[in-house]
């Protein structure tokens, strides 16, 4: 027995002082963050060169994961800053009253939709991101499903269980869309075009970016999803097309933030300078098509062009505060009957 | 009778000793107490409070229980669950049954590599079997056409998965069950002539009885606490675990959050007080006069048993085998080429290699930690007669983790630990907490195989202890630890490989620099790296059957040196 406390303590000492050994001279900055795993080694790199002294700690998960951490750290928040994730869940940080003022030296160089309006700036835009088709030319052979290139070509008959979206109320991905077909069809006509989605949908994920996946291996023949995952999907190999269809898609934007509390101010405020940069703008652009610096365009490898034209001009204040209400009706049609399709 | 004997030797006893030995239980009792407070109730109660609070943090009584109960959707996934869960409790407890049978009671060969076959899923993040389930059965799956046209995605991917995750819990405590019994019950049996099955029916199966119930219970809970495999193979079938998924992580609603985390606790209640009743029917089975049963060869039942075992462990071995297999493919299933390019995790996941230290160090010190606090808490608990209060109390807080979400356990040790006013803030973050919440994630069935290990101890040990003027803790050392030796080695092992595949928990808690492979599988999923995560995963794996080798390795010397007694010799 004394061996094995002895063993425990010796891994515990082990555990605390790899720890210590850290601590250097650069301050370290610790930034909550959704961005792309691919996308971390290379935003280190470019904030530690623009912003000497800094070192960049990433903690890295999806939207939500990060979402209801910061939430649920408010009481003692461990994040210096949060960078990469979507600005509706900053804005409702702002709410409440977790962020910390600051107007980037800048920000004015870019694109109106991409600037936080509202006084106090709390939030700087980064880019956007879309939803898109991802849609399996391959399997749509088999199944001679038309290539889809309006919301509604989803409704035809030959996608009948061969669909996937993201649940809106797992996934923020899921939202946007229930959110934009709303406001771009009203009410009434876009729940009876939802009505007539879930007649095809086979199932509702819970992450925003497994539809895409899926009609990227073959197990669905379209999925909606996020437009980052379909063009990666697609270098890597996948038989899939990524489609924006005409009528305009849902968005929201990736955005920076200082977490109000943060013991390393000064460093955080100059990386949120460094993020309204247009040398920064330029290492977004390599992953996104729409960035908040104007002029600043790259289409990246096998992303839909026309993506900044076919972004629906979407209301966020509205997307808020209904949001309660629409996935109660949401669950109300398309949860609470007993039989699970597909 | 005992407890008469028991109580008398107390008066005739000289009294300074019984005085300081019931002192020092009193001791250790409360600090396990307390240790299960911090680690296990007080996280849990600073999320579960919640439910009764708003968004503002106001309180609101009810409120938030009766807007659950009264979506429609509700009574469906409680449905679902109940469903999903019996019916995965009926597959695998009689499976686990018949395996942990012929591993403890014939005469296979092989039954070492047997019992491992059975442990594998546990060695595997529980992504790993609905991976391999989707490319065996998914639309594009291989082995399709046996599902007739059904989908994987759904209640039948999910038994299906939750049958392979939950084998090696029952079948661990199953063995645990069997495996000591005292051969003089089954020599007078076979002298009075009595049939096989009745033997089977008066002796075997009462005697494991106590086993059998907590391993339907375990399984029973784990199907419905986890929520891994109906996020990835469940498809739109809504279960309790997603609800609070969707809850959490979909709509940061902690409040509503911590209402399904509370409904989710109900079955685990009622578990502790079914097991409480059973607990008193109990006998112990290996008196201090036992002999060991050793079984003899017998041609037919052992050819039948070892078909099963083979049967059950191919299958459990070909299920993992898939998902290893997928981390060397290119591009499933357009490209079917081999490479190794999957395992240069740098490409990957910005820490590399990283993550997978970080789960090693971690697993190490949860085991480390782990096994001696949960075996000494199920001595307190199971042999000691004083603090009975204190005892029941941590017998329940033992109880309670595996009833818990890991999704629900993990924020209640952010609400807990990062709290400013909280002096072990300063654990935040780093790798000692994620041992901590692994350790008390895995409590409950490390401790019931503990408790089921020393049930079979007859208590007369401690009794002629007593009388002898020896104090528990010599008892403790010289008698119940040697003799339960195998059963330690298991708890270690579990724990580790545990500590090494779970998510659920410990997604809230990591910190910079402390991520783990198992999340680093999660984030790799995410990201479209499917390969990449089935070789991360692999390689957790391949760690999990390195250390259970190891605990073989460990078993067959302990086995020659300590366990001795439990082979006949004339």
């Amino acid at each position: 027995m004394r061996r094995w406390l002895l063993a425990a303590g010796a891994a515990i000492a082990l555990a605390f002082g790899t720890g210590a050994a850290e601590a250097q001279q650069r301050t370290r900055v610790t930034i909550y963050t959704a961005l792309e795993n691919e996308q971390l080694a290379p935003f280190k790199q470019a904030i530690e060169a623009a912003v000497p002294g800094v070192e960049v700690v990433w903690v890295r998960d999806s939207t939500g994961v990060i979402t209801a951490r910061v939430i649920a750290e408010r009481e003692n928040p461990r994040a210096d800053m949060i960078m990469g994730l979507a600005a509706s869940s900053l804005l409702m940080f702002e709410g409440m009253n977790l962020l910390e003022p600051y107007t980037p030296a800048g920000v004015d160089a870019l694109k109106p939709a991409f600037r936080d309006s509202t006084p106090p700036a709390t939030w700087t835009g980064m880019d956007a991101y879309l939803g898109v088709i991802c849609f399996n030319t391959t399997e749509a052979r088999r199944f001679n499903a038309p290539t889809p290139t309006t919301w509604q070509d989803l409704t035809k008959p030959e996608f009948r269980g061969r669909l996937v979206m993201p649940h809106p109320a797992s996934s923020g991905t899921g939202y946007l869309m229930v959110a934009m077909w709303l406001q771009q069809m009203g009410e009434e006509a876009g729940w009876r075009f939802m009505d007539a989605l879930h007649e095809n949908m086979a199932v509702y994920t819970h992450s925003g970016s497994a539809p895409c996946v899926q009609a990227a291996r073959g197990e669905r023949v379209a999925g909606i999803s996020l437009d980052m995952r379909g063009a990666r999907e697609r270098t890597q190999g996948a038989p899939i097309e990524v489609i924006i269809p005409a009528e305009g898609t849902g968005w929201d934007m990736e955005a920076t933030s200082i977490v109000r509390g943060t013991r390393n101010l000064e460093a955080a405020r100059r990386i949120a300078d460094w993020v309204a940069t247009r040398q920064a703008n330029e290492l977004y652009s390599r992953f996104y098509a729409v960035v908040a610096y104007p002029g600043v365009t790259n289409t990246p490898t096998n992303y839909p062009a026309n993506a900044e034209a076919r972004m629906f001009p979407n209301n966020f204040t509205w997307m808020a505060e209904n949001r309660e209400r629409i996935l109660a009706e949401w669950s109300r049609r398309y949860e609470s009957k007993a039989a699970p399709r597909n | 009778m005992s407890a008469v004997l028991q109580s008398s030797e107390d008066v005739l006893l000289p009294t300074r000793r019984v005085v300081t030995e019931q002192r020092v239980v009193a001791i250790l009792v409360g600090l396990l107490c307390l240790a299960l407070l911090v680690a296990i109730a007080l996280p849990l109660w600073a999320l579960l409070s919640k439910s009764f609070l708003n968004a503002n943090g106001e309180f609101v009584g009810l409120a938030n229980f009766a807007r659950y109960f009264a979506t429609p959707a509700l009574v469906q996934s409680l449905i679902n669950s109940v469903m999903v869960a019996g019916l995965a409790t009926c597959i695998v407890v009689p499976l686990a049954f018949i395996y942990a049978y012929a591993l403890t009671r014939s005469c296979i060969p092989a039954k070492g590599l047997f019992y491992a076959l059975a442990l594998l899923p546990i060695f595997a993040p529980s992504l790993l079997p609905a991976l391999s389930f989707i490319y065996i059965f998914g639309n594009q799956g291989f082995l399709k056409d046996l599902l007739f046209g059904a989908t994987i995605y759904g209640p039948i991917g999910i038994v299906m998965a939750q049958v392979f995750y939950c084998l090696p819990h029952a079948t661990m405590i199953l063995v645990a069950a069997l495996a000591l019994s005292d051969g003089r019950l089954y020599e007078a049996a076979a002298a009075l002539g009595t049939t096989r099955w009745r033997v089977f029916l008066t002796v075997t199966l009462p005697g494991a009885r106590y086993g059998v119930v907590s391993a339907a219970v375990v399984v029973f809970t784990l199907v419905v606490t986890d929520f891994g495999i109906p996020k990835v193979i469940g498809g739109q079938f809504a279960v309790l675990a997603t609800d609070a998924y969707k809850q959490v992580v979909g709509q940061q609603n902690f409040s509503m959050g911590a209402v399904v985390g509370m409904v989710l606790l109900v079955p685990a209640v009622l578990a502790f007080f079914v097991e409480q009743i059973l607990k008193r029917r109990q006998v112990a089975l290996l008196s201090a006069r036992a002999v060991p049963y050793s079984p003899r060869p017998e041609r037919r039942r052992d050819t039948a048993l070892l078909m099963f075992c083979v049967l059950v462990g191919g299958l459990v071995a070909g299920i993992l085998g898939v998902a290893v297999w997928a981390s060397f493919i290119k591009y499933w299933p357009y490209n079917l080429s081999l490479t190794l390019s999957n395992y240069d995790f740098a490409e990957f996941e910005p820490d590399g290699w990283q993550p997978y230290f970080n789960s090693l160090k971690m697993a190490a010190l949860t085991a480390l930690i782990g096994t001696p606090v949960i075996f000494l808490g199920a001595y307190l608990i199971e042999k000691v007669r004083s603090a009975v209060l204190g005892r029941f109390f941590a017998h329940f807080l033992a109880m309670l983790p595996m009833a818990v979400p890991g999704l629900v356990l993990g924020l209640g040790y952010v609400f807990f630990f990062n709290a400013p006013w909280n002096p072990l803030g300063a654990l935040y973050g780093t790798i000692a907490v994620l041992a901590l919440n692994s350790l008390a994630h895995f409590y409950t069935v490390a401790h019931i195989t503990a408790v089921t290990a020393l049930k079979q101890i007859d208590g007369e040990f401690e009794s002629v202890s007593a009388s002898l003027k020896v104090p528990f803790w010599t008892t403790l050392r010289r008698v119940t630890v040697p003799i339960c030796m195998p059963s330690l080695l298991d708890i270690a092992v579990y724990l580790f490989v545990n500590a090494m595949t779970t998510v659920s928990a410990v997604i809230f808690l990591y910190g910079p620099g402390t991520k783990l492979a198992s999340i680093a599988v999660v984030h790799m999923d995410e990201a479209g790296a499917i390969a990449a995560a089935a070789a991360m995963a692999t390689c957790i794996v391949v760690t999990a059957i390195a250390v259970k080798l190891l605990h073989l390795l460990l078993d067959a010397l302990l086995l020659s040196r300590l366990q001795r007694w439990r082979v006949r010799t004339g």
